[in-house]
């Protein structure tokens, strides 16, 4: 019963956030910029034309209205039209999904598998040297900007090696063995930054588990470190790798962006840069809509998982 | 092994803030003038870290850029600290459902990074370092809050403050005496790591042409240039990344020390 509660309260929270977030956009992209029917049309245009145009874009209607207009138009999966090129913004966003899907959950998906095994030799060995050189490997890749790994990468693999395409895309559909190969360093320097990151974040768990109770007894009856943190440490460590993993998607979300940008890949990123250079706000507002939904939606989603899977959130006992 | 963060640290944030102090005063060369004779030199002499595809002297660009990195990093950890502590401090001090508004609020700007934030502001109003360090400093004060409530909760459970209490001192007064000085040692750790977060945006964001407008220097935009010339003279894309990384590192290496001298048993956890 406590669980189904606290799983409602979760969802209404995540409602509320919705609310609040899409409001914030709005209002930054349609009261910031001053009187957008006039920039369109210039200086020059009679204030009969920008009326005109005012009342064809619709912007001569109350604020609040114009809100609940492109909320509801997005619940329906309306996004609106671009007021520079008369396209839908949906038109422009969903065939663009993909890429930056494939991007961001590729390396979302590799950030533990890296993260954890380092963390793993870190925390171990954090008196040895095997342990300062991951500690070190971490916090220089915490230090590294993403766009910089992609460019280091470029001239190692692509210039020097010629082993990997620079830039571009290519359909899964269209040519696996390409698409992957233009999407292999992409998504290694998305991940570089962000499993150093977590890589402190499993380092920490795992030597937490090291001093525990529980964990000297499997070593007194007999179990070998290594085998004993994977088997009875794990699980421990596994529901802390979660909740940053979850914190660590804004950032990926984020991180894609710029990556996209550094590789000329046709993703959400490549389109929001290109909207805000023309100033195109429709298309803006929402392309970053969908990041923050996303965004929101799935923090709710680990959340959740959170109170499924751990019977201490589950009862309450760690409140 | 102990003090290693801390000197490291201090070492290269000295040297980042020193290389931005001197860049108002002097720069071995103008760090914005084009010179086409000039163009990509090597390293060496006058040009230490040679010359990039404008024939800009590359160290004096560099200098340049770390003056921007301060500026931003300044104005935006300063924005997110005036804003993030005394929201946190109130979270901790007040009734249970002020305390869940503030920090649901903190929540819900955790799905906006700093990134997606300066995108919306240059998309409204035009990129500036002023979006720029508006963004990042919007974007870190869901930090500052979360730190500031959980440090000034564990000082609302101390025996001072229950005698502060008992003495009739208003929570104004408690928050002012007693509240501050005692979490802002780790007030000052999360804001060296902010920094170095602040440096690592700024860079995305002047990479991107989100920030500082032309013909500031600053490392990002460096990077961009090195981009376009990266098949011919890779090298270009290597000095502005290094400068990136050591002030970043810096910074977490500050803050890292930081925090072990104040809790020394903290050292092997976090």
């Amino acid at each position: 019963m406590a669980t189904v509660r606290a799983v409602a309260v979760r969802l209404a929270v995540l409602v509320g956030s919705l609310l609040v977030a899409s409001f914030v956009v709005f209002a930054v992209c349609q009261a910031l910029p001053g009187d957008v029917a006039q920039q369109i049309l210039g200086e020059q245009a009679t204030p009969e034309a920008v009326d005109a145009l005012r009342q064809r874009l619709g912007l001569d209607r109350p604020f609040l209205v114009r809100y609940a207009a492109w909320v509801g138009g997005m619940l329906s999966g309306d996004f609106g039209s671009s007021y520079l090129t008369g396209v839908p913004v949906g038109d422009l966003i969903w065939p663009r999904v993909a890429v930056s899907a494939w991007l961001i959950g590729l390396a979302l998906l590799l950030t533990p598998l890296v993260a954890l095994p380092l963390g793993l030799v870190a925390a171990v060995w954090r008196r040895h040297w095997q342990g300062f050189v991951a500690t070190a490997a971490s916090q220089v890749g915490m230090a590294i900007p993403a766009f910089w790994t992609g460019l280091m990468l470029v001239s190692v693999f692509s210039i020097r090696l010629g082993w990997l395409p620079a830039n571009g895309y290519v359909a899964f559909a269209a040519d696996p063995a390409g698409w992957a190969s233009h999407l292999v360093l992409p998504v290694a320097s998305l991940t570089i930054v962000q499993a150093a990151m977590l890589t402190r974040y499993v380092r920490s768990a795992f030597v937490e588990v090291l001093t525990e109770d529980y964990f000297r007894t499997a070593r007194a009856i007999g179990w070998r470190r290594i085998p004993g943190l994977l088997r009875h440490g794990l699980r421990n460590v596994a529901l802390s790798v979660l909740t940053v993993l979850g914190l660590q998607l804004a950032a990926t979300v984020v991180g894609a962006i710029v990556i996209e940008s550094v590789f000329t890949l046709p993703g959400l990123g490549s389109l929001l840069l290109t909207a805000v250079g023309q100033r195109d706000l429709q298309v803006v507002q929402g392309t970053v809509m969908l990041l923050v939904v996303t965004v929101l939606v799935i923090n709710a989603l680990v959340d959740v998982s959170y109170q499924v899977l751990d019977p201490r959130v589950r009862t309450g006992d760690l409140r | 092994m102990r003090w290693i963060n801390l000197v490291l640290g201090t070492v290269l944030v000295a040297g980042v803030i020193l290389l931005g102090l001197v860049s108002l005063a002097w720069t071995p060369f103008d760090p914005t003038l084009v010179v086409p004779g000039e163009r990509l030199q090597p390293p060496g002499w006058p040009h230490i870290l040679g010359t990039d595809a404008f024939g800009i002297d590359v160290f004096s660009r560099i200098m340049a850029g770390a003056r921007v990195v301060v500026q931003v990093g300044v104005v935006a950890v300063g924005l997110a600290l005036l804003v993030g502590v005394p929201l946190g401090v109130a979270a901790a001090m007040s009734h249970r459902w002020l305390s869940d508004l503030i920090m649901r609020g903190a929540d819900i700007l955790y799905a906006f990074p700093a990134l997606l934030l300066a995108i919306l502001l240059a998309a409204a109003v035009g990129a500036s370092t002023m979006t720029a360090a508006v963004a990042i400093g919007v974007a870190s004060v869901p930090a500052f809050a979360r730190v500031a409530r959980a440090a000034t909760l564990q000082v609302m459970s101390s025996d001072y403050m229950l005698a502060a209490r008992a003495a009739g001192t208003s929570p104004l007064a408690a928050a002012v005496t007693h509240v501050l000085p005692n979490i802002a040692a780790v007030i000052w750790v999360q804001a060296s790591a902010s920094f170095g977060m602040a440096i690592l945006a700024e860079a995305g964001l002047s990479y991107l042409g989100l920030a500082t407008p032309p013909p500031a220097p600053t490392w990002g935009r460096m990077l961009r240039d090195a981009q376009n010339v990266i098949f011919s003279n890779p090298e270009q894309a290597l000095w502005p990344g290094l400068a990136i990384a050591a002030a970043v590192l810096g910074f977490n290496l500050l803050g890292d020390g930081l925090r072990d001298q104040l809790d020394p048993r903290l050292r092997d956890i976090s």
